[in-house]
């Protein structure tokens, strides 16, 4: 009883937080907030008997990802609080519509995914196992994306020194 | 796990994907628009992680996950360097500012 509470618990902090992020007007907070909600994600997997990708979701998105923002935001310096302030009011203007829309598609979500959910678990298999053996082309699609990517970043900023000269 | 939890798990992922669909369509600002991005990215994980508990297939469920932060991560890293190099280009990270680009 103790633990569905925590649970509960964790998954209204989990919303809270995403909506923060959301609503935040300064970047910074915005960034706070995301991360806190990694952190309550990586809770929320440990208590789904999921370590290892707890551990990844704490260390990357928490970390890497909050640290990638923040380098972001230092080096831009975005637009000031009144222009913030300004654009965020003709947003809600423009797209009034967006949010019971948006409700709606959620609401038509619950409706098809609720049905079909099993109310029991059964015994895991092993992350490492099932990585090495039946998922290992997912492992070869990893390291392509990750080499896509670091190649992607080379290239933008390579044109980007060419650019400067 | 109890029907109502599980319903509450649900009901949580798919709030939290809206609220960064809606973000993700609705700002202008490049960085917040990843922001949104990543908002529905966690709910996505959390969901799979789920499907994984549900289905007693807990191993495949954190493969898929982890496969999914890798691919989020790279997928951010190239967005900032994009969002670095408009920055550069327009002195703006608004999408506003990206309108007169050609080629």
């Amino acid at each position: 009883m103790n633990d569905a509470i925590v649970e509960i618990v964790m998954l209204v902090t989990f919303v809270l937080m995403a909506l923060w992020a959301v609503l935040a007007t300064k970047l910074l907070r915005a960034v706070v907030a995301l991360a806190a909600t990694s952190v309550l994600v990586t809770l929320l997997l440990f208590k789904l008997d999921s370590p290892l990708a707890a551990v990844f979701e704490l260390s990357v998105c928490a970390g890497l990802v909050s640290a990638i923002f923040l380098g972001t935001i230092t080096l831009t310096q975005p637009e000031n609080e009144a222009e913030v302030a300004e654009s965020a009011k003709e947003r809600i203007r423009r797209y009034w519509y967006l949010p019971p829309l948006l409700l709606l598609l959620g609401v038509a979500l619950l409706q098809v995914a609720l049905p079909d959910v099993p109310t029991a678990a059964a015994a895991g298999d092993d992350v490492r196992k099932v990585l090495w053996t039946s998922r290992h082309l997912d492992l070869l699609g990893q390291i392509t994306v990750l080499v896509a990517g670091a190649f992607g970043v080379i290239v933008l900023f390579k044109e980007a020194r060419k650019n400067e000269r | 796990m109890s029907a109502e939890l599980i319903t509450l798990y649900v009901t949580a992922i798919v709030l939290v994907a809206v609220t960064g669909l809606y973000y993700l369509l609705v700002t202008t600002n490049l960085i917040r628009a990843v922001i949104g991005l990543e908002l529905v990215t966690k709910s996505i994980t959390l969901g799979l992680i789920l499907a994984g508990r549900l289905t007693g297939k807990v191993g495949l469920g954190q493969a898929l996950a982890i496969t999914l932060i890798v691919v989020e991560v790279v997928v951010l890293v190239v967005a900032v360097g994009l969002i670095l190099l408009a920055h550069r280009h327009t002195g703006k990270v608004d999408t506003r500012g990206l309108r007169s680009i050609k080629g």
